[in-house]
């Protein structure tokens, strides 16, 4: 799983006794060979595939006269570089991108892997459709070249990112070489309080172990609020492992999980999901099993989170104030701290809530399922979109989108003044048509508020659904409990 | 991937944390369906300007680090998107080891597949780095991979450590799927049996 040295705890294939956690279980039931360094070579049971990760490593397969050895275990989706407007009905206009398409295109036709089409129905971001469409189950190895796969380990897999000679790697031998991880535990218990969700959750994970402290770890997320997640919050919390430093996020699977994939389209049926249900009750974490590390965190202490800085890591809750870069000691960071606050066009002592946001985005692999959108239909009803500000609402997927289309959630939003448009990564990584302008602030729903993450000189801070849509809606950061949803009727 | 045994060169000194690889190339550089002409767009949004004239202030637009082949930066460094359009960059513009206290995990496995040597020093020992890469073209220094040392302009050796396996394959510049191809008898042993056990796993 990791650069990291082995340790200890995880033993490969068999050699493991005693109390096992749940990343251990899927480990050892994927490692084929152990080589004499530690190393395992792991099986890899799902590989989503996308457009801008894999043309380099369907190159490397052709110049070696390699084939594709699972394309039943393959599935390629586009997603990343794609306009989320009408125009794609007519084509795509950026000539890189539409290469980029194109290759994809010949590829899967080439070696013959599963290609969902971008007019498709299903098509979507790719983090969003395994799940959806039941092909991400408990139990499995999920990989794809974005650092997002995290967001599987929902379903209770271990699925994790990886670069494209991996890529390659995992289509010519259906395999991955790694070292096993550390297991560390993030323990969430007691009620979330009103207003707050899965991402409020996650940013204040990251916010208390930084960017770095999962590193070389999978996270195992527990506790009574974890269990109340629905499986779109498990997916927002799993997606922004990466964010903590951890490549994988994991939450064991339960009746919640099972329920999902007897909705799925293409999960197993009947028998078979007996069967499969049989095998994954196995799989939770066993009583007495060993953390590296643990973290607590008390639920009812959570509130509305906000990123104020350029790592996810510089995250306050919403009735703060902008913080001092003075206070910090040592002087490379005191002067990193001071960039970060003229990047981001603040000043010390500021209230987040007064600062006026330019555009707020809903959508990405983090948060652009149907629950991300009723939350945000909920809010914006009956209400108007501040003067001024450009409020997109991008689902994470063409299922998704039908979906909120047939329970009237498109009416509301658009009614409210927010733009509905259609699946796709879109503002989160400025690699397609949408993309802030340089200076622009923005809320949104993404993961990442790295410097021109959404756009060269934009400003992103990152919010839950339910902060973004009332942020549209006051024009400013706001706080979504002051924004309670008004009576459907 | 071309072996990487000893490197002596220029050291660009960035005291940065947490450079992601958005940083490294931005997203809208990802269009390429190529390996190569990253260089060009490294650290973009750094390094130009919006009329795309070179920012004077970004180090790789200083003598002599506009020919460095070390990076050395402070903690997490490669954090963010798995794109490994990221060593390919630093690969494409000329550097071919970063020094650094600590690196995020993919970034790591990314670079050691494209022969981009991540090296990890306490942060101490990274200041320390800097200051003698600030010295400019005659502080030289040395990555040795075989001997598993940094030569600091002085003299002065400072030993680091490396996973045994990456280095032999970073050493002899090895392409480690053709070393899994001979597993594949295991391969096809362990699609049978879980085949048998997980017959949903197959065929969908």
């Amino acid at each position: 799983m990791s650069a990291q040295k082995p340790h200890t705890g995880s033993q490969a294939s068999g050699a493991r006794t005693g109390a096992r956690t749940l990343f251990d279980k899927i480990w050892d039931a994927h490692v084929v060979e152990t080589l004499p360094d530690g190393t395992a070579l792991l099986y890899i049971d799902l590989h989503l595939t996308h457009e801008v990760t894999t043309p380099q490593a369907f190159d490397g397969l052709r110049a070696a006269g390699r084939k594709v050895r699972r394309p039943d275990a393959t599935l390629a989706v586009i997603d990343h570089n794609i306009a989320t407007d009408a125009s794609r009905y007519t084509g795509i206009v950026d000539p890189e991108s539409r290469l980029q398409v194109e290759t994809l295109e010949k590829n899967v036709a080439e070696f013959g892997v599963p290609f969902i089409p971008l007019l498709d129905d299903r098509q979507g971001i790719v983090h969003v459709i395994g799940p959806e469409l039941g092909r991400s189950l408990p139990g499995m190895t999920i990989v794809c070249g974005d650092s997002h796969t995290s967001t599987h380990g929902a379903m209770g897999a271990l699925a994790f990112g990886i670069g494209t000679s991996e890529v390659e790697h995992v289509l010519a031998t259906q395999t991955l070489l790694q070292k096993p991880a550390k297991n560390m535990q993030v323990l969430v218990e007691g009620n979330l309080a009103v207003g707050c969700s899965a991402k409020d959750i996650t940013l204040a994970i990251i916010g208390r172990i930084g960017t770095a402290g999962g590193t070389g770890h999978v996270i195992e997320y527990a506790g009574d609020a974890i269990r109340a997640l629905d499986m779109a919050g498990r997916m927002t919390l799993c997606n922004m492992s990466i964010e903590g430093g951890a490549r994988a996020g994991m939450v064991a699977p339960d009746q919640t999980t099972f329920d999902y994939i007897a909705r799925t389209p293409q999960g197993p049926k009947g028998e078979a999901l007996e069967r499969a249900i049989a095998w994954w009750k196995t799989l939770p974490t066993d009583a007495g099993a060993h953390f590296d590390r643990v973290v607590r965190l008390a639920a009812h202490e959570i509130a509305p989170q906000v990123t104020w800085g350029t790592s996810p890591e510089d995250v306050l809750p919403i009735t703060a104030t902008v913080p001092d870069p003075e206070t910090v000691e040592d002087e490379a960071r005191r002067e990193q701290f001071r960039r970060k606050m003229h990047y981001m066009g603040l000043t010390p002592g500021q209230r987040l809530q007064d600062l006026p946001v330019d555009v707020v985005f809903i959508g990405s692999c983090t948060n652009s399922r149907i629950e991300d959108i009723r939350i945000a239909a909920s809010i914006a009803r009956g209400r108007k979109v501040a003067d001024g500000v450009r409020a997109l609402v991008v689902p994470g997927s063409g299922l998704v989108k039908k979906q909120a289309e047939a329970e009237g959630l498109d009416r509301i939003l658009q009614e409210a003044g927010f733009e509905w448009r259609e699946a796709g990564c879109s503002m989160c990584l400025g690699m397609n048509p949408d993309k802030l302008k340089p200076g622009q602030r923005s809320a949104s729903t993404s993961n990442r508020n790295f410097e021109g993450r959404q756009g060269p000189g934009g400003r992103t801070h990152l919010v839950s659904p339910a902060t973004a849509a009332a942020s549209a809606l006051a024009g400013r950061l706001a706080d979504v409990r002051d924004f309670q949803p008004k009576d459907a009727r | 991937m071309e072996a990487f045994t000893t490197l002596t060169g220029i050291a660009a000194p960035m005291p940065k944390a947490n450079v992601d690889t958005d940083q490294i190339i931005p997203a809208r550089f990802l269009k390429s369906i190529s390996r190569t002409g990253f260089g060009k767009n490294l650290f973009a949004n750094f390094r130009y300007r919006e009329d795309g004239s070179e920012n004077p202030d970004f180090v790789l637009n200083q003598e002599p680090y506009r020919r460095a082949e070390i990076l050395i930066a402070f903690e997490n460094f490669g954090c963010g998107s798995s794109r490994e359009h990221a060593p390919w960059a630093l690969l494409d513009y000329g550097i071919r080891c970063v020094i650094a206290p600590d690196f995020a995990d993919i970034f790591h496995n990314n670079s050691f597949k494209n022969g981009v040597l991540p090296v990890k020093l306490p942060r101490e020992v990274c200041a320390q780095l800097m200051e003698d890469a600030k010295m400019g073209g005659n502080a030289r220094i040395t990555v040795d991979l075989e001997r598993q040392v940094v030569v600091r302009p002085s003299g002065e050796e400072i030993p680091f450590e490396i996973d045994p396996l990456r280095r032999h394959l970073l050493l002899n510049g090895l392409d480690d799927i053709g070393q899994t191809m001979q597993h594949a008898p295991a391969i096809d042993g362990f699609e049978a049996k879980q085949r048998a056990a997980q017959p949903w796993l197959y065929g969908a």
